[in-house]
């Protein structure tokens, strides 16, 4: 049920501008109104992108809560691998980590493969 | 009127936001493909343009989840992104309440929809009228399949949705364009992002061009996740596209892997009869 908890404020972040406010505003008020655990109460508020993620949090939501702190497209990736590596696998919801060569290992692979063809 | 335009494409938030970060051939081949998507989609003189998004918790989160939902109002705001990470300016998208309605009625003739009055639109929607109506000038009809928060709809209710939306066009006297938007295998917004299963989405692609029922249908959601990933569930729109094509063949106009925007940017639309596309509402 926290996992839900946790996704739903980001949720309402997220879309509304006015929860942002008073989240900026009103942090200890707002994180009051969900049952979060204290370790999910704290990787919110550093924010904690590695852990969030490894408690499951759906990168659909988890992104733009990185945006909102703005935490740029590759450190927000480096975070969550970084969490992996502190914190284990995620542990619930939707993901699994697959091994992944990285973007620029890709390209460059894609970019040799243009060139042959 | 019968639909007049169908097709599919991708709608990954990199394409805008990271857009300077992918090869320069590759980024400005998607972005002229994806203009002369819009305009042979505009050339078929739509009063209106169906958008069967997967959307990405913008209005819909798992204290009410729809499978699926039509937007029914006058116009909708969007995109809800942070300007400076989608890149898309927020404003105003025109909509249509009474043909809104009209449609929802008849797609409940045989699919359970939920309708939403209130719809904001993210990266699902705003990244595809970016380029193909970016006047903003055509209502839109805002279509949404959960692919986001399992439990999901099976890929033959997503056929079915696709089927009713089809007859629900059909049966209104305005001309309806349809296109369905999401990515086929990615790892969207993950440590994986930048991954792709290029045979898998050639596979897929093969079974949508040929308008496959059964090979479309034939995938199980561990499949999917296994080789696609969670963002591959978005297929259920691809899938939703090729059923309201009512059989015709599609067409790959663009195709090509782009690790910085996480998915193979994708656009097809579907080859209608000649006589269909030049139907004249005079």
């Amino acid at each position: 049920m926290s996992l839900y908890q946790v996704q739903k404020l980001i949720y309402q972040l997220n879309r509304d501008p006015r929860a942002r406010q008073r989240y900026a505003n009103e942090r200890d008020a707002v994180l009051g109104e969900y049952d979060l655990t204290q370790e999910e109460i704290g990787a919110l508020r550093k924010p904690d992108i590695g852990l969030l993620y490894v408690l499951g949090v759906n990168g659909q939501l988890l992104m733009h809560f990185a945006a909102l702190h703005r935490i740029e497209w590759t450190d927000y990736l480096e975070r969550m691998r970084q969490g992996l590596r502190e914190h284990g696998p995620v542990r619930e919801g939707v993901y699994a980590a697959t091994g992944y060569e990285g973007v620029e290992a890709h390209d460059a692979r894609l970019k040799a493969e243009r060139e042959t063809r | 009127m019968p639909l007049v335009y169908c097709g599919a494409c991708s709608h990954a938030p990199g394409i805008t936001g990271r857009a300077e970060r992918a090869d320069t051939q590759t980024r400005q081949a998607l972005e002229t493909a994806f203009r002369r998507m819009g305009d042979e989609m505009r050339a078929t003189r739509p009063d209106a343009l169906v958008v069967i998004a997967a959307e990405h918790f913008a209005n819909f989160f798992m204290n009410n989840m729809p499978a699926f939902a039509i937007g029914m109002a006058d116009s909708y705001e969007g995109p809800i992104e942070d300007e400076a990470f989608l890149r898309i300016g927020r404003t105003t998208v025109p909509g249509n309440r009474a043909l809104s309605r009209r449609l929802i009625e008849n797609v409940m003739q045989t699919v359970d929809v939920a309708y939403a009055e209130e719809w904001k639109f993210d990266h699902g929607i705003s990244v595809p009228l970016h380029f193909l109506t970016p006047d903003y000038d055509l209502p839109i009809v805002p279509a949404n399949i959960n692919c986001q928060g399992p439990p999901l709809a099976p890929l033959a209710r997503a056929w079915a949705f696709g089927e009713a939306l089809r007859r629900a066009a059909d049966s209104v006297p305005e001309r309806i364009a349809l296109i369905g938007t999401g990515g086929l295998s990615h790892w969207p917004a993950t440590p994986d992002s930048g991954k792709i299963n290029q045979e898998w989405d050639r596979e897929f692609l093969r079974r949508w061009s040929a308008n496959d029922r059964e090979a479309l249908l034939s995938y199980t959601d561990a499949e999917i996740y296994r080789e696609a990933g969670q963002g591959g569930f978005e297929i259920r729109t691809f899938i939703a596209a090729a059923a309201a094509a009512g059989g015709a063949k599609g067409r790959i106009d663009f195709c090509e892997p782009v690790p910085i925007f996480a998915v193979s940017c994708t656009l097809g639309s579907f080859e209608f009869p000649p006589a269909q596309q030049n139907t004249s509402s005079s």
